[in-house]
């Protein structure tokens, strides 16, 4: 049987499915809930300096799939509204009393070395294994100087990473802010500044709604709103593009990455590890549905590295990052077309019309006798897959790959494209 | 109507293929597709209702989310777990009444999340891929008895060779499984799955099996309780209630359903079975609409079965009531039968008064009666315990209570060192899934009780 255990930056868990810093790490009951669960770690809710933040009522936002299932989630909650020693004594309690877990404190002080000089003993003192830098905050924090004002500016994510290690002999995980053009560029400043490890991604500026009878944004809070922090499955697609984008930076490569970002069950995390995550961290899918949910994800994982031979994680962490590539290297010549296949189809006419309206008119709707049929116009199929993602039948619309006879070419070589360099 | 002078009792009478897809799986299996979708339906509920529903509390929600992300050997091994016999309880549930009665969905859109189903597919695809999935604690050299093969005495014994002890089972029968083997309708365990399933159990290695062994007769339980360090009786229900009729035993076509069933679920040919034109069953039970539905299924032309109350009293489920008559049974109730009347031998009506309930809420008859012609009677009025094997010659004998063997909450007897659990104890529903959690439970406080004695 496959063996999850994680050695993250010499920390070690049980498996690599840790908690996000967030609500369900804000305090020792929900840890304590947590491990005994199973998660391997936590991150826990970002500490700051007292006194205290204060935090407004009505602070979540969501956007819902069809049958109320939340796929997008938002807040307006800044770091923790506790005081620093009692965040600190149950940090303490915990790593205690579960010493296999991996702890790790998050923090969000003011952009002075002062600051982050001061409360990194006091971190040390509670055994935790690591601390988490938190530039990511998109809201509250960062009109105060913290957080993603500080993470969207390079030179500051590496200069307070060169303060952190120089004032604590912990590891030193720094969180990466997504709202940036270029993830790359913060993760360069972190690993020249010393940090051990970058985690990402926070959440993204966001606004899940408008209430259209009050006129104002959700959440509201008395008749006004503000944009919120984007998270839950919904922002999965762009967490992997980030992960992948800092996994092959030639500047970056071998940096340890933990993963975030709309990770819900194993086979999320099995993707994020395959893109060189070390763990994984979750907040939104605890939120929705508690912490059960780690067990589909131990033994899903599990069961999913059986069947591929994989005895430890190391042994396909990593492995997609040479198959992410940019686009102009992508070969000109493949060709894939659409297979519907007819025992299959229902007949809903939803990727006729996705074809015919928007793409390349290549399925062709046929009546015959009174029956319906669908079929693909092969000569026309520029294989767009749009038709495949459309179809509610799961495998009835498959993309197959067919035999061009020529050899791989990309757009660097393709006669066509008027920029190529002439071959020698 | 003219009734022939021979009773009209004959086997073939439908064709080979047509007995075929008369047997076939009534609720076909769930494909991938169809799994995903119903599994999408669950809610993930916390501390969710229909495990509450559950006998064996397997935690439903978690297996269903397994499904859903692709997990079906987790989902599988969740189920399994809690009841080692999930792929059996997931084809005979009475789910109406469990699990599925308790699904939120109720509430909100009258359509329950299938859990019977999905429950089947993430079984069965463990079982087709050949996959065993527990493995035994360390030995402890302890050694326990369990009679009786069915599914109390398989759980029993598969949780107590989990937990390290060696186990033997010891069962009157030529094949274990029990009702799964011999009295499960025929259409609800299709392919010989209790067989299967009786080797998965089994694959986990230290169980022995005995069978051709009948306790009281082969063996005793003095004998068995000095030569194990415990005993578990799962013996199910041997004996059939009779109606106390004139003829009963003596008239040909008078017979017991739970009998006739066996033979039909032993049957390598069932069109070689024997039936008549016109059936009447009396009960109301699983059992009499079982035999009503399988004998119309092998070709009777009428079938009636025959309840004394009103529909809401029969202990068949509604869905068995509804299922029963959608396959061209005809439920009569408010009668009881009074008279067998023979012609040469051979039973060709059976007399019943119509009944009714006095001012005090009991039943009675109301003197009015009628006849139903017919060439086959099935009684299904129950079963009963039947006490000799346990108690016959027995040093000190064994408490019952309701005729049955009376048990406490850790299904200990009254005896030192014997535990019993399904059908044959007081407590009992009288379901397989039942069985299944007695003979859990047992194990785990024979465990207790073993170590505690080291
Ligand atoms: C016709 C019929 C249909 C049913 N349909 C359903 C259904 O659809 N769903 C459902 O949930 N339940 C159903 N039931 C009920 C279910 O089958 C029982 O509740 C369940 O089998 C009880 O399990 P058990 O292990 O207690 O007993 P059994 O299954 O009866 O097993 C008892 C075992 O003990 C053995 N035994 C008995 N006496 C001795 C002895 N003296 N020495 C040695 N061995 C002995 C027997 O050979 C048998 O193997 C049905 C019952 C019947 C009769
Ligand atoms: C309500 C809420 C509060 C959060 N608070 C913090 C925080 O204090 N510190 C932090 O680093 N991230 C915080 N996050 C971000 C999460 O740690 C995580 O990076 C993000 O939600 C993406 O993961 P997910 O898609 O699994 O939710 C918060 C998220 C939510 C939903
Ligand atoms: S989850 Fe509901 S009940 Fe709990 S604090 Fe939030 S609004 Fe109140």
């Amino acid at each position: 049987m496959a063996d999850l255990r994680s050695n993250f930056l010499g920390i070690k868990s049980p498996n690599p499915f840790w908690l996000a810093s967030a609500p369900p790490t804000d305090k020792e009951y929900n840890v304590v809930r947590a491990f005994k669960a199973g998660w391997g770690g936590v991150v826990w809710k970002t500490l700051g300096e007292d006194p205290p933040i204060v935090n407004v009522s009505s602070r979540y936002g969501a956007l819902h799939s069809a049958d109320q299932r939340m796929i997008g989630f938002n807040n307006i909650e800044l770091i923790t509204d506790r005081p620093l020693d009692v965040n600190l004594r149950e940090i303490k309690q915990v790593k205690r009393d579960w010493p296999d877990r991996a702890v790790v404190v998050s923090l969000m002080v003011p952009c002075t070395e002062e600051a982050w000089k001061g409360i990194l003993p006091l971190v040390e003192d509670t055994g935790a294994d690591a601390v988490e830098l938190n530039f990511g905050c998109p809201h509250g924090m960062s009109e105060r100087g913290m957080g993603s004002a500080v993470g969207q500016v390079p030179e500051y994510v590496g200069m307070v990473a060169k303060w952190c290690k120089q004032h604590t002999r912990m590891p030193v995980i720094v969180k990466l802010t997504p709202n940036i053009t270029d993830i790359r560029k913060p993760a360069r400043a972190a690993k020249e500044g010393g940090a051990d490890a970058v985690s990402l991604i926070n959440t993204i500026n966001s606004i899940t709604s408008i209430d259209l009878d009050i006129m104002a944004p959700t959440p509201t809070v008395d008749g006004k709103g503000t944009h919120g922090g984007y998270c839950g499955p919904a922002v999965k697609p762009i967490a992997m593009h980030m992960v992948a984008d800092i996994a092959r930076d030639p500047d970056t490569f071998g940096l340890p990455i933990s993963a975030i970002g709309g990770i819900a069950n194993w086979r999320d995390a099995a993707e994020f590890i395959s893109l060189s995550a070390g763990t994984v961290q979750v907040c939104t899918a605890a939120m929705h549905y508690g912490f059960k949910i780690v067990d589909d994800m131990i033994s899903g994982l599990t069961h999913w590295m059986d069947s591929k031979g994989y005895a430890t994680i190391e042994d396909f962490r990593g492995r997609a990052v040479p198959n992410v590539t940019d686009w102009q290297f992508l070969n000109i010549n493949y060709k894939s077309i659409a297979r519907i296949d007819q025992n299959k189809c229902i007949k809903c006419g939803l990727c006729h019309i996705a074809c015919e309206d928007t793409s390349h008119q290549s399925i062709a709707k046929i009546k015959d006798n009174g029956t319906r049929r669908y079929e693909v116009i092969e000569a026309e199929c520029v294989g767009c897959n749009l038709c495949a993602h459309v179809c509610p039948v799961p495998d009835c619309i498959s993309m197959v790959s067919v035999d061009t006879g020529k050899p791989y070419l990309n757009w660097t070589q393709d006669p066509r494209n008027p920029m190529r360099k002439a071959a020698e | 109507m003219t009734q022939s002078a021979t009773p009209d009792i004959a086997a073939g009478r439908l064709r080979p293929d047509e007995i075929a897809a008369n047997f076939e799986d009534i609720k076909p299996p769930l494909d991938r597709k169809k799994a995903l979708i119903e599994s999408s339906r669950c809610y993930f509920c916390h501390d969710a209702p229909c495990v509450e529903a559950c006998p064996t509390s397997i935690d439903i929600p978690n297996f269903i989310r397994m499904i859903n992300t692709g997990n079906t050997l987790g989902a599988a091994e969740k189920i399994l777990e809690a009841n080692i016999l999930g792929g059996m309880c997931a084809r005979v549930c009475p789910t109406e009444i469990l699990c599925e009665d308790k699904c939120v969905r109720n509430t909100s859109e009258d359509k329950p999340v299938n859990i019977g189903m999905l429950q089947r597919f993430a079984v069965d695809h463990l079982m087709e891929n050949g996959r065993y999935p527990f493995t035994r604690q360390a030995p402890t050299g302890k050694r326990v008895a369990v009679v009786g093969g069915g599914p109390a005495g398989l759980s029993c014994a598969h949780r107590l060779a989990m937990l390290g002890h060696d186990v033997t089972i010891f069962d009157a029968r030529d094949k274990l499984g029990g009702l799964n083997e011999y009295g499960i309708a025929a259409y609800k365990t299709v392919n010989n799955f209790a067989q299967a399933e009786v080797d998965f159990v089994l694959s986990i290695g230290g169980i022995s099996v005995k069978t051709g062994q009948a306790l009281g007769r082969d063996i005793t339980l003095d004998q068995l309780r000095r030569d194990f360090d415990a005993v578990f009786l799962g013996l199910g229900l041997s004996g059939v209630n009779a109606l106390g009729l004139e003829g009963e035993e003596q008239l040909s076509g008078v017979m017991d359903a739970v009998g006739y069933i066996a033979d039909l679920r032993q049957a390598s040919d069932k069109g070689k079975l024997k039936v008549g034109r016109k059936v009447v069953v009396i009960g109301g039970g699983n059992t009499a609409i079982d035999i009503a539905v399988q004998t119309k299924k092998l070709g009777a032309e009428d079938v009636t079965l025959v309840y004394r109350r009103a529909p809401e009293n029969m202990s068949a489920t509604w869905h068995e009531q509804e299922f029963a008559q959608i396959n061209g049974v005809k439920i009569k109730h408010w009668a009881r039968p009074v008279r067998l009347i023979g012609h040469n031998g051979a039973v060709k009506e059976v007399e019943f008064e119509r009944t009714a309930l006095d001012d005090r809420g009991r039943l009675v008859g109301t003197g009015d009666t009628f006849a139903i012609p017919c060439d086959h009677v099935f009684k299904a009025i129950g079963q009963k315990f039947v006490k000799d094997p346990v108690n016959g010659k027995a040093r000190e004998s064994l408490d019952l209570a309701d005729g049955k063997i009376a048990v406490n909450e850790e299904m200990k007897t009254s005896l030192a060192n014997v535990w019993a659990g399904g059908d044959c104890v007081a407590s009992g529903t009288d379901l397989t899934v039942q069985g299944v959690e007695d003979g859990k439970v047992a194990a785990h406080a024979i465990d207790r009780t073993l170590r505690g004695a080291k």
